[in-house]
């Protein structure tokens, strides 16, 4: 019977445990939120979205590194995406089995997880060492290739899902495989790919490490994609590592509009999924 | 038969004259696919391109030698690549425990309409950009290591001789104690998935098994459920290591960005990655450009080692999951 109870005392201390990791792990989520949404809220002003970045010690706002994220993110969106999707394709469509299809698949879930800091030096040597000065297109191509791996990788698992039933229904009416793709796999997994591409941007949307070294920072307004381009993260980088009061507030009013966007193409992928046809 | 050998190839001719667009597509998704190499490879030259000036100058003793001095153009690696690892030794050494208690929690014990909120919401620790993090360790988090928990560490592990040199100095908030922590949030949403993930590839048959011997719930997850898993546990735990490794902007901010090496956890220090967010831009002169591209390149190998040796575990558990 001692036995007994000890084990039962033993059970019971590793459940209590075990929920206080959880609880621990969801109070970082609640403390970063909730002091995010403190000190950033006060920085939410018109001015945030009609101004440019200011010298320090004057007001401002960050119209030109909103400005400037929304279109590197953009770009690197539409040069990301069909890279990935055709890439995920060839996997999942094509290479069933294949020597080929596993290296590459490899490779894939390497690149999806290496230091996006590593990314930004190779755009680095690629383009702002050939073109001799730093560059908004460097910064978005240095994103795109941190998209190109987290669409590979969904639209391959989502394909993967579609019943081979109805690839076969499609080849028995006689169409080629490139339309049994087109019109019916991409169809029936559509949902699970656009899932993909929203954590793509989800993730690049608050990405510095890469962009430190491409895109550089620009105090003013600029739209020329071959000059350096102000964004969000390296701003809110420099801004919250400056002594100056102004800086840091506007620093996390950037932070705030960064979470709110990630936390909101997020849920909203996820919502989008759980909303599929296909299920594992 | 002869027949057999020509009535493929015959077949394959008709298809690609019917349907050009078979060929082209099949074509085109290749060649994508095979982007994603060039990409790794392109990285690969990339760097090793950039930094072999800085590996020429100093040779293997770039790996070893403790001295970072932009004046005199002496480099040496040693500093950088001593706070990467340490700081993600004491994320693992944090997170892992956590990681494991939440999975536990969430495929052993919580009940079933719990599961996926609880699920989301610890993944969307993962979702939160690195600089948030940053951001947050620097002006909330490291405050307040700094008030109430580094002067009760230095009160009492500091004093313990031996060990109390890893707990001495001064207060300062910031440091390698406080990035690693940090690191250690950060990591836990990926730990955690997988282990999640491999947990619920257990038979419900084992698991039954051992309930109606009678075991406790802690005996089955322990005995049953974690040697089943084992090969996953780990490839989940070097995923997150991985990520660790390379994580650059939550450290950057927190770490003190000081090139030594201090005994103690309590004091500044630096990464690999945020010696390269911090000084590449402002980097004077090619061997120093090149010093630091070489860091970036023993940053990805090391890298590289530890996600290919977990993506290989977790293929095996496929492996033998499926067959």
């Amino acid at each position: 019977m001692a036995i007994y109870a000890r084990r039962r005392l033993i059970n019971a201390l590793v459940m209590v445990l075990a929920m206080a990791a959880t609880g621990f792990g969801l109070l970082w989520l609640v403390l970063v939120l909730w002091t995010l949404l403190w000190n950033g809220i006060a920085a939410i002003t018109p001015a945030l979205f009609s101004e440019m970045t200011p010298p320090p010690g004057s007001a401002g706002g960050l119209l030109n590194a909103i400005f400037g994220s929304v279109v590197m993110t953009f770009i690197a969106t539409v040069i990301g995406t069909p890279t990935g999707i055709l890439a995920g394709t060839f996997l999942a469509e094509y290479s069933r089995g294949s020597r080929f299809g596993e290296v590459v698949r490899f490779i894939n879930d390497i690149l999806l997880s290496a230091p996006s800091i590593i990314v930004g030096l190779f755009v680095y040597e690629l383009m702002v060492v050939r073109m001799g000065h730093f560059s908004a297109w460097a910064g978005a191509v240095a994103l795109a290739i941190i998209v190109v791996p987290v669409v590979v990788r969904t639209t391959e698992d989502m394909l993967n899902l579609v019943p081979n039933a109805l690839r076969e229904a499609a080849s028995a009416l006689g169409s080629p495989k490139w339309k049994v793709i087109v019109m019916v796999s991409y169809r029936a997994a559509i949902q699970g790919m656009v899932t993909g591409i929203m954590l793509a941007v989800a993730r690049i949307a608050g990405e510095t490490a890469p962009l430190l070294f491409t895109a550089l920072n620009n105090q003013f307004w600029s739209t020329n994609l071959n000059a350096p381009m102000a964004n969000l993260p390296v701003v809110i980088f420099q801004f919250a590592m400056s002594p100056y009061a102004d800086w840091q507030v506007l620093a996390w009013g950037g932070a705030l509009l960064i979470t709110i966007t990630v936390l909101f193409l997020n849920i909203g992928a996820r919502a989008l999924a759980s909303w599929g046809t296909f299920k594992k | 038969m002869p027949a057999d050998i020509v009535l493929p190839r015959v077949a394959a001719t008709n298809s690609r004259r019917r349907a050009p667009g078979d060929f082209i597509f099949r074509y085109l998704t290749f060649l994508f696919a095979l982007l994603v190499l060039v990409i790794l490879g392109g990285v690969i030259l990339a760097l090793i391109d950039g930094a072999l000036p800085a590996l020429r100058a100093f040779g293997v003793s770039f790996l070893y030698t403790d001295v970072w001095n932009p004046v005199t153009e002496k480099f040496g690696a040693l500093a950088p690549i001593y706070g990467t690892l340490v700081t993600s030794a004491i994320a693992m050494v944090i997170g892992i425990p956590v990681a494991f208690g939440v999975a536990m929690f969430i495929t052993e014990i919580c009940p079933i309409w719990l599961k996926r909120p609880l699920a989301t919401m610890i993944e969307l620790l993962a979702a939160i950009p690195s600089i948030i993090y940053g951001i947050w360790g620097l002006f909330v988090f490291a405050p307040f290591v700094q008030q109430y928990i580094q002067p009760a560490i230095i009160d009492s592990l500091g004093q313990i001789p031996g060990i109390g040199a890893l707990f001495a100095g001064p207060p300062l908030g910031i440091g390698v104690l406080t990035a690693g922590f940090i690191l250690a949030i950060m990591v836990l949403p990926f730990i955690s998935s997988i282990m999640r993930d491999v947990f619920e590839t257990v038979p419900a048959m084992l698991k039954e098994s051992a309930y109606g011997l009678g075991a406790t719930r802690t005996e089955v997850v322990l005995q049953v459920v974690l040697p089943y898993t084992r090969i996953g546990v780990v490839g989940g735990v070097m995923l997150g290591l991985g990520r660790a490794l390379g994580e650059t902007m939550a450290v950057t901010f927190v770490i003190g960005n000081a090139h030594r090496i201090s005994a103690s956890i309590l004091q500044p220090g630096t990464t690999i990655s945020a010696t390269l967010a911090n000084e590449f831009t402002e980097a004077v002169g090619d061997l120093y450009l090149s010093s630091l591209i070489a860091l970036g390149l023993i940053l990805f190998v090391i890298t590289f080692i530890v996600l290919a040796f977990a993506k290989l575990l977790l293929l095996e558990l496929q492996k033998r999951a499926g067959g």
